[in-house]
């Protein structure tokens, strides 16, 4: 239980530190976005109230009043999920686009980490057990060079080759022009069909960090005693290698299942980007792209926000995994 | 009177025992006996071999651009949006710039800010490190929260926001950015060995025989850590490698340096792809790709260094 208390502790803790530092970020930057932040709203025809460019200001860290009260009025905007006005969507808020933006990348991130998780952790589990064969060292080269494939350039090849060679996938967006998401049968097919290089993008550059660490905890389990034990008692390969051996092997990348998302997210911000995605990912790429510091802050803190709710799930689940820490 | 030994005590249980010292080195000054050491050690892996080959090809190349490199790699002078040809082997840009020398010469800027950025992020992992694993207690606890808060930042949206703020728009920029952003895994490795290493009995012997801290930290300890600062500086640097291209690709490095990062973003505005041009998206991604590799085949040998039942038998 001590263990649990001081996880949600530290949650909390980091929660809050993750907000101050979003919201110290912007102040410690040179030069004033602000203006350029209106200007852009401006000529993008929004009318500027008051209140307006008051949340543009706080947001983006303008001292007209003290310190303390702009953080104040900070965590309040934050609670109240009012994060200004993005120029490249003036027509909503910040709030609602991310909003609609957020489960496209979710499902994206989650399916692929889990996909990439399972097959890097089978291959690492294979190449630990026949360390130093063929399979082996095939398998860490290849993990090697998929693993340093930068992400948005992968995802440049596989558009070129089957979306665009040869017509296999749709070249760009989540779903066709001119379907509404829904939750219909032909929508979730053609969002599927939508999604598949994306996914097989992040798939393919996430999964060697999976098989180097399950690979080198393979082997440093495999030089321990009761695997050896087991191994003297005439136990089958296969239950040495899986019950024994992968079973112990599999905490550390457990643990490294929370912190390995952040590469994920990094990925993803590209790979949406090349796709024209409509998640988060995407949504950074056009923030960049077009100065927009409101949108950006707030994807920020959605993104570390997100980091911080997985690692906390994966410390929970921990639990249920090592008895060592249930006491 | 002092009592003189013929060899001092190895600074490292196992080290003496593993890499006979040549008595010809005797002659070398220290810093650089220590290096041909480590990079012997590190040769005899199979596969850093293969890494510290390739890197220092590209090193070759980037030392020697201007001597690979059939043109210069910013004039303009070439027909725009050209496939390959004799003349442009790998084709040209849409602003008619040859894209093979853009290449050679792109070598350089990764080059710099992958090994620079992995300097600095590892200079400010092995300080916070030594820090938090040497005073346990408030210290440890406060550098242990920081730490995990740059941990679960990602990185690379804290690069982009941030190199879209600093509108610097140098290599330097990029440097900082990429440095301030992944020293934490390494800071954590180290911390966790340093505080292993500090109730070991040769360094309460060393405390005890009145051993300035400095000294204890830096001479007693750090010397311990050999591999994992190794470690952390090549996989800090393997990400500054691709952290800068996507910055670059993403338009927020200086448009005018040339680097593997930069021909990707053109590539993409001009929608080389689109056009036939390839070759110019394949050649710099497989350049960014060929350095990261060859600087992770090192870090596999790194790694076998301080974990024995890693080695290849």
């Amino acid at each position: 239980m001590r263990y649990v208390l001081r996880k949600v502790v530290l949650f909390v803790l980091t929660l809050w530190a993750a907000i101050t530092l979003n919201f110290i970020l912007p102040r410690l930057m040179p030069g004033s976005p602000v203006d350029a932040a209106l200007g852009k709203l401006a000529s993008a025809g929004v009318p500027i109230t008051n209140a307006e460019r008051n949340a543009i200001e706080i947001q983006l860290g303008v001292p007209h009043s003290g310190l303390l009260t702009q953080y104040l009025e900070y965590l309040r905007n934050i609670a109240t999920l009012r994060f200004g006005t993005s120029y490249s969507f003036p027509s909503q808020t910040v709030a609602q686009t991310i909003g609609k933006a957020l489960p496209w990348t979710l499902i994206l991130i989650g399916a692929t980490t889990i996909v990439a998780f399972i097959i890097g952790t089978l291959l690492g589990v294979y190449a630990g057990w026949h360390r130093g064969r063929a399979a082996d060292s095939s398998i860490t080269i290849g993990a090697t060079f998929f693993g340093a494939f930068p992400p948005f350039w992968l995802g440049l090849l596989l558009l070129y080759l089957l979306a665009f060679r040869y017509g296999w996938f749709p070249i760009k967006g989540g779903f066709s022009p001119g379907a509404s998401p829904n939750l219909s049968l032909s929508f979730l097919a053609d969002a599927l069909r939508h999604s598949v290089l994306p996914a097989l993008t992040l798939v393919i550059t996430t999964m060697s960090g999976w098989v180097f660490g399950m690979r080198n905890n393979m082997i440093n389990t495999l030089g321990e005693d009761f695997v050896t034990f087991a191994e003297a008692n005439g136990l089958r390969d296969r239950t040495v290698a899986l019950r024994y051996a992968a079973r112990n092997a599999l905490l550390p990348n457990v643990t490294a299942f929370g912190l390995s998302l952040g590469a994920v997210v990094g990925g993803a911000v590209l790979v949406e980007g090349v796709f024209s995605y409509p998640g988060v990912g995407g949504l950074l790429f056009i923030a960049v792209t077009n100065h927009d510091f409101p949108l950006m802050q707030a994807l920020l803190l959605v993104f570390t926000l997100s980091m911080l709710v997985a690692i906390f799930i994966v410390d929970l689940l921990y639990v249920r995994l090592d008895p060592r820490v249930r006491t | 009177m002092t009592i003189i030994t013929a060899m001092p005590p190895p600074e490292s249980p196992g080290k003496a025992a593993q890499i006979p010292s040549g008595a010809g080195l005797q002659a070398v000054p220290g810093p650089l006996r220590f290096l041909g050491r480590a990079l012997r050690t590190l040769w005899s892996n199979g596969k850093a071999r293969a890494g510290l080959i390739v890197l220092g090809l590209i090193i070759v190349v980037a030392v020697f651009a201007p001597l690979l490199a059939p043109h210069s790699p910013t004039a303009t002078s070439f027909t725009p949006y050209s496939g390959p040809t004799g003349v442009n082997w790998f084709g040209t840009t849409g602003n008619g710039q040859d894209v093979f020398s853009q290449l050679v010469y792109g070598a350089r800027v990764s080059l710099v800010v992958g090994l620079g950025a992995g300097a600095v992020a590892t200079f400010v992992a092995v300080t916070l490190g030594l820090i938090a694993g040497y005073r346990p207690g408030i210290v440890d606890e406060v550098l242990g929260f920081v730490t995990n808060l740059a941990l679960v930042v990602p990185a690379l949206p804290l690069m982009i926001i941030l190199a879209a703020y600093l509108q610097g728009r140098s290599v330097w920029t990029i440097v900082l950015v990429v440095a301030f952003t992944s020293w934490a895994t390494g800071a954590r490795v180290i911390r966790s060995q340093t505080s292993t290493l500090r109730t070991r009995e040769f360094v309460t012997s060393a405390v005890f025989s009145g051993e300035r801290l400095v000294r204890v930290v830096f001479r007693e300890i750090l010397p311990n850590m050999t591999s994992l600062v190794a470690a952390s500086f090549f996989s800090a640097a393997t990400a500054a490698v691709l952290a800068e291209a996507s910055l670059e690709f993403l338009g927020l490095g200086n448009p005018d340096t040339v680097s593997w990062g930069t021909i990707l973003y053109y590539a993409q505005q001009q929608n080389a792809l689109l056009t036939g041009q390839w070759l110019m998206v394949f050649a710099p991604g497989l350049a960014i790709v060929l350095l990261m590799v060859s600087l992770t085949l090192i870090n596999f040998g790194v790694d076998a260094l301080s974990n024995p039942r890693l080695r290849e038998k």
